[in-house]
């Protein structure tokens, strides 16, 4: 069983910093124990190989620093979209514990490991603080021969770092307006007008993983 | 897969529904809709990506418990909560919807409301209602009212009303403003999915239903 003693015998420098750079900060020193960079790009492809480490071996050393990055940004991100403390604990912990056992079904083609967090930690608040059932779209499933192709995974990944500097370059209003959509803080009426996103080359690359897996099905 | 889909979600309910800010019913709808147009799952997951960096970059991740790493191990250990039985993809009904329903077409309930018209009304919370729709081929739409926003999308045959035709995967997105008269395809009975976000106003309108020619 994993103890807190293990963490520390982890061979990396301490994996958090003890502070978070400014809301979507394209240069982020988060994650640079993990693999020595400071290059947002390297990071979230060290996070890719944290969840295939979890799949494939079952590595809860890897899990560990998954769950210290992590597990703070759900209970924070629950807390904020109108979460108790208590509950938002539980629920992070629920939240990782899925990422353990869905660690199969991440497809880094199509998402960021911290894209796909967000989509569990959301449908926990749905389902904890809301009361209500989530439909997901149909499975587009994992055929035989459906592992992406890792100039796939790096070019999505890279594309998804690009489109977080779009980002970082609106105006702090529309930031903030966002971000109160994403704490569920806004109807749809309301975000009519904060669409105009730069999504643009992140839903065409997307758009390949989800040709690709179609292909796969046939 | 409809390869030839026209008529999509708007950005707003794609940024809402990975927002995860919509009413269960329209939920509903956009998952029935992403289950068959990838152009419209590619725009939801990239508004996915967005709440990525919003969780991701939040300012002040708040510290776990002590125990909650041991706790969540404690928690993997107990296994996984049983997965959803998946249900086979090549229906009339994508899988979301037939968690609704509880299978395919033969499954569903209806109850008729006239002119040949059945509705089935899918179990959601109530700020918003999800009902499927019956119409004979040929047939008109009966007139509901549309007291707030209402999606309809074609899951079997066609309709056409003045602002276009409606095929399989189309969504049709009206507000009170929109009178118009929907009229199913002369090939196949149609079925539809309908969403809306206001009280429905069917029964107050019954009496219209028995009309020879709906006002519709």
């Amino acid at each position: 069983m994993f103890t807190e003693t293990d963490i520390a015998t982890l061979d990396t420098p301490s994996a958090e910093p003890d502070f978070v750079p400014s809301k979507f900060a394209p240069k982020s020193v988060r994650g640079k124990s993990v693999n020595g960079s400071n290059n947002s790009c390297d990071v979230r492809q060290e996070w890719v190989l944290h969840v295939r480490r979890i799949r494939d071996e079952k590595d809860q050393l890897a899990f560990a620093e998954l769950f210290r990055h992590f597990a703070p940004r759900v209970k924070a991100f629950l807390i904020k979209s109108g979460s108790d403390a208590t509950t938002a604990e539980e629920c992070a912990q629920e939240v990782m514990a899925t990422l353990w056992h869905k660690a199969h079904l991440f497809d880094p083609s199509r998402a960021t490991v911290a894209t796909w967090v967000f989509t569990i930690a959301r449908n926990k608040r749905i389902d904890v603080l809301r009361k209500q059932r989530r439909p997901e779209p149909e499975d587009l499933g994992w055929g035989p021969e459906a592992e992406p192709d890792q100039d796939d995974v790096i070019a999505l990944q890279q594309e998804t770092a690009q489109l977080r500097d779009a980002m970082a370059a609106l105006p702090d209003a529309q930031r903030e307006l966002i971000q109160k959509a994403y704490f569920g803080d806004l109807s749809h009426r309301e975000i009519a007008s904060q669409t105009g996103l730069p999504l643009g080359t992140i839903k065409s690359r997307i758009r390949l993983a989800l040709d690709r897996l179609r292909h796969a099905m046939n | 897969m409809s390869k030839d889909i026209k008529h999509h979600l708007t950005d707003d309910l794609l940024m809402a529904y990975a927002a995860g800010s919509l009413p269960e019913a329209f939920d509903l709808m956009v998952a029935t809709h992403l289950s068959l147009c990838d152009h419209c799952r590619a725009q939801a997951e990239s508004f996915d990506a967005v709440g990525g960096f919003v969780l991701d970059d939040h300012e002040m991740p708040l510290q776990m418990g002590e125990e909650s790493l041991t706790a969540t191990m404690a928690l993997i250990a107990k296994g996984e909560p049983t997965p959803k039985t998946v249900r086979p993809s090549c229906s009339v009904l994508p899988t979301p919807l037939q968690e609704y329903v509880g299978g395919d077409v033969s499954a569903i309930r209806w109850k008729s409301i006239g002119m040949g018209v059945k509705q089935a009304i899918l179990p959601t919370t109530r700020e918003a209602t999800a009902r499927l729709l019956f119409i004979p081929a040929g047939a008109a739409v009966p007139d509901h009212g549309h007291n707030g926003m209402e999606l309809t999308m074609v899951l079997q045959g066609a309709f056409s009303d003045e602002v276009d035709h409606f095929a399989r995967g189309d969504v049709e997105i009206a507000d009170e403003d929109l009178e118009h008269t929907p009229v199913a395809d002369m090939s196949e009975d149609c079925i539809c999915l309908a969403v809306t976000d206001a009280p429905l106003r069917f029964n107050k309108l019954m009496p219209r239903l028995f009309q020879p020619f709906l006002r519709i």
